[in-house]
């Protein structure tokens, strides 16, 4: 929770940001590498950073805001501690990705996009692993589970709870 | 060190490798095989070994494409034949592994296959196996064979031969070889590469790029993961000969974002080729220096069209350019820049080290060379495989997969991904290439192949595909970013029961909209699935509209209507 807390008392998370200014010379293309960093260090991108880096590169604010919602791998919520990735891809949803889908939402009681309420799970939906053949799939912190049935995937977010 | 030196020292190793001298535990620790697995496996042989004090060569490996039987571990040793193992899991390694090195046992109830030479014991013999007949494998040809992380086994496999050979040739040559050879674009449009590299070659200005394209977004495609994850190094040739032959001297891999091992297996590649003077400065002792970096990109499907591609590169928002300009004139940061698929440059180094008649010996006439196929949805044998060009569907789907679980129909497959079209059991015999399919209003994109069996809802398969398209578009032009949602509109209120007589040509006038006026390929090709299902499975529209009946129960439509 440090990170988080550190982010809250707003001067540490200037000084976070100076650091991650500190190492860009201050190019536009400086921006995608710049909010990796942010989120590298806080877990996600709040607006205040985004206003501080656009006064860092010179840009509209607008242009920063732009860049962060239009790529995936940007958040600008603060993120559980777990994160669920549910695939979606044409030959999971093949193979019955909905259902599994389905299940974990109810299970965590909230949307793909969300976080829950204790901030342990987000849930997401991603629209292709790479790893069809072994559909359907559900990533969980990073590992992958493959074959995947709505129990199986409620019981590995048991082991979680 | 020159190259016949390094050579002879990959050889060594390679060969004490292949001697397997002491215990040898291989395990196929892709992306597929971690998904069902392989990392716990892969703890449960270490310690079992450390447990027995057996002094073994336990090496993680790439996929060998049979993704159905993962997770999968071969096992050789001292006077035992190499055998495949498949389905395996952690609890049953033990009694294996005590089987094989301590009894010699080969326990051929769970074999799968004997890797060297002719069957043994009642095991198949590895390229008998149902879908390994008729693959003929140039660019996976060490996929699950090699350890990728080692660069000496990939020089000893015949690796940067072709490179070494390239740059006794003269760029010009290089790319003459590439034209002879016929090889076309695998990341679905088919352009002439020997072409696009005659064109970045002539272009003005330095420096020049070349990116390998390897975001691979279209669902139901894995072959380029597959291919990087087991064999890193081939990429980085192709990529080398490519800058080579152009001019560029800095290369860029362009990695999707959830092609985490991926990354980090090219960045190990790369850093090892860089010690033995295999890309970096002065390469093997020419004049000709190029750098190698990975690129980790950010998500959306968007990113895999080349301009986008570029765009997000220079840290933009992923949005196509108006073409022309071309990259190869203006590319990334205005310079001349090569895009390729990572298969495409995969297939490179082949053609510089056999020869282009040899590359084009295989396939067919207007489409030569061997293409990866990723099988996948409601199949026996779902993997990744290798045919020369000109194969059919039904051989891939019934032959090499094994066709539908049993007592499971064919109902139709999505070839090509969320832009491709469906394919019905009657056109199962057209030879595949990049041409063949566009009569029937379908195309063989990047190789993606999912099935889908009797209990699919031809409907709720094209919905997902608009949905997906829908979110996707980078709403740059009115057509893609108004069309795609259009599109969902009516396919949301066919599959609920309120669709309307006019609807399929109302979806059919808007993909021709979209192909006539989209500014990229993703808009284009956004109808593709509508036309291609109105095409083939109209009957399914006519039962959702008329009678509002889901013939395979999928669509929640209300009851049916009263007329």
């Amino acid at each position: 929770m440090l990170k988080y807390a550190k982010f809250f008392w707003g001067q540490g998370m200037m000084d976070q940001l100076k650091e991650i200014f500190s190492r860009h010379s201050g190019q536009q293309s400086d921006l995608i590498p710049i909010l990796q960093d942010i989120q590298a260090v806080l877990g996600y991108i709040p607006a205040e950073a985004m206003e501080e880096t656009a006064r860092f590169l010179n840009v509209p604010e607008s242009a920063v805001y732009g860049v962060a919602t239009f790529y995936a791998q940007f958040y600008l919520t603060r993120q559980g501690r777990h994160r669920v990735r549910v695939c979606r891809g044409t030959a999971c949803h093949v193979r019955g990705s909905k259902r599994i889908m389905e299940a974990v939402r109810k299970k965590l009681g909230i949307k793909p996009g969300q976080t829950t309420q204790d901030y342990r799970f987000t849930l997401e939906r991603v629209d292709c692993f790479g790893s069809c053949a072994l559909g359907p799939v559900v990533v969980i912190d990073g590992k992958l589970y493959g074959r995947m049935t709505p129990q199986k995937a409620c019981r590995l977010l048991e082991r979680l709870q | 060190m020159s190259f016949q030196e390094l050579k002879e020292r990959a050889l060594a190793e390679w060969d004490a490798f292949s001697a397997c001298g002491r215990p040898r535990v291989l395990v196929g620790a892709g992306t597929c095989g971690r998904a069902a697995g392989a990392e716990d496996i892969i703890q449960a042989v270490n310690s079992h070994l450390a447990g027995r004090g057996l002094n073994a060569d336990v090496r993680q490996v790439g996929c060998l494409g049979l993704c159905y039987a993962e997770p999968l571990v071969e096992l050789s040793g001292p006077a035992m034949p190499r055998v495949l193992y498949g389905g395996l899991e952690p609890d049953r390694v033990p009694a294996l592994l005590d089987d094989f090195f301590g009894r010699g046992e080969l326990r051929e109830d769970c074999a799968l296959a004997v890797m060297d030479g002719a069957a043994a014991g009642g095991i198949p013999a590895f390229h008998e196996l149902p879908m390994l007949r008729g693959q003929v494998r140039i660019v996976l040809r060490n996929c699950g064979l090699v350890d990728p992380d080692s660069i000496l086994h990939y020089v000893a496999r015949g690796g940067y031969a072709g490179l070494a050979r390239a740059l006794q040739m003269a760029p010009e040559q290089v790319i003459e070889e590439v034209n002879r050879s016929g090889l076309r674009g695998r990341g679905g449009v088919g352009f002439p590469t020997g072409r696009k590299w005659e064109s970045v070659r002539l272009a003005a200005g330095e420096p020049k790029y070349v990116v390998a394209n390897a975001e691979e977004g279209e669902a139901g495609t894995f072959k380029d993961r597959m291919l990087i994850e087991g064999d890193p190094h081939l990429l980085l040739e192709g990529m080398l000969i490519a800058g080579y032959a152009v001019g560029a001297s800095r290369g860029i891999i362009f990695v999707q974002a959830n092609y985490g091992l991926c990354a980090e297996r090219l960045r190990r590649a790369i850093d090892a080729a860089e010690k033995q003077g295999l890309c970096g400065r002065r390469i093997l002792g020419s004049g000709f220096s190029f750098a190698l970096s990975v690129y980790n990109a950010l998500g959306g499907y968007v990113c895999g069209e080349e301009t986008a591609l570029l765009e997000c590169l220079e840290g933009r928002r992923a949005i196509p350019r108006a073409k022309p300009p071309f990259p190869a004139q203006e590319g990334l940061e205005g310079q001349p820049t090569v895009i390729n698929n990572v298969e495409t440059l995969a297939g490179v180094p082949a053609i510089l080290l056999h020869g282009a008649p040899s590359y084009r010996a295989r396939g067919t006439e207007g489409s030569p060379g061997t293409k990866l196929f990723s099988l996948s949805g409601d199949l026996k044998r779902p993997g990744t495989v290798e045919f020369p060009l000109g194969v059919t569907l039904r051989q891939l789907i019934f032959e090499a997969s094994g066709g539908m679980p049993e007592g499971r129909r064919f109902r139709a497959v999505l070839v090509g991904g969320p832009t491709g079209g469906y394919v019905p059991e009657s056109y199962l015999d057209l030879p595949l290439d990049f041409d063949s399919l566009a009569p029937i209003d379908a195309m063989m994109g990047s190789g993606a192949i999912v099935v889908t069996d009797d209990r699919t809802c031809i409907l709720d398969s094209v919905i997902h595909a608009a949905r997906f398209l829908a979110d996707e578009s980078c709403g740059k032009c009115a057509p893609c970013r108004l069309g795609t949602q259009q599109m969902v509109r009516i396919l949301h209120r066919i599959t609920t029961g309120s669709g309307r007589p006019g609807d399929p040509d109302l979806l059919t006038e808007l993909a021709a909209t979209l192909k006539r006026s989209a500014l990229c390929g993703l808009g284009q090709a956004a109808g593709n699935p509508v036309v291609g299902s109105l095409r083939h499975f109209r009957a399914e529209y006519q039962s959702h509209i008329e009678q509002a009946l889901c013939p395979a129960g999928v669509c929640r439509l209300r009851a049916a209507r009263s007329t």
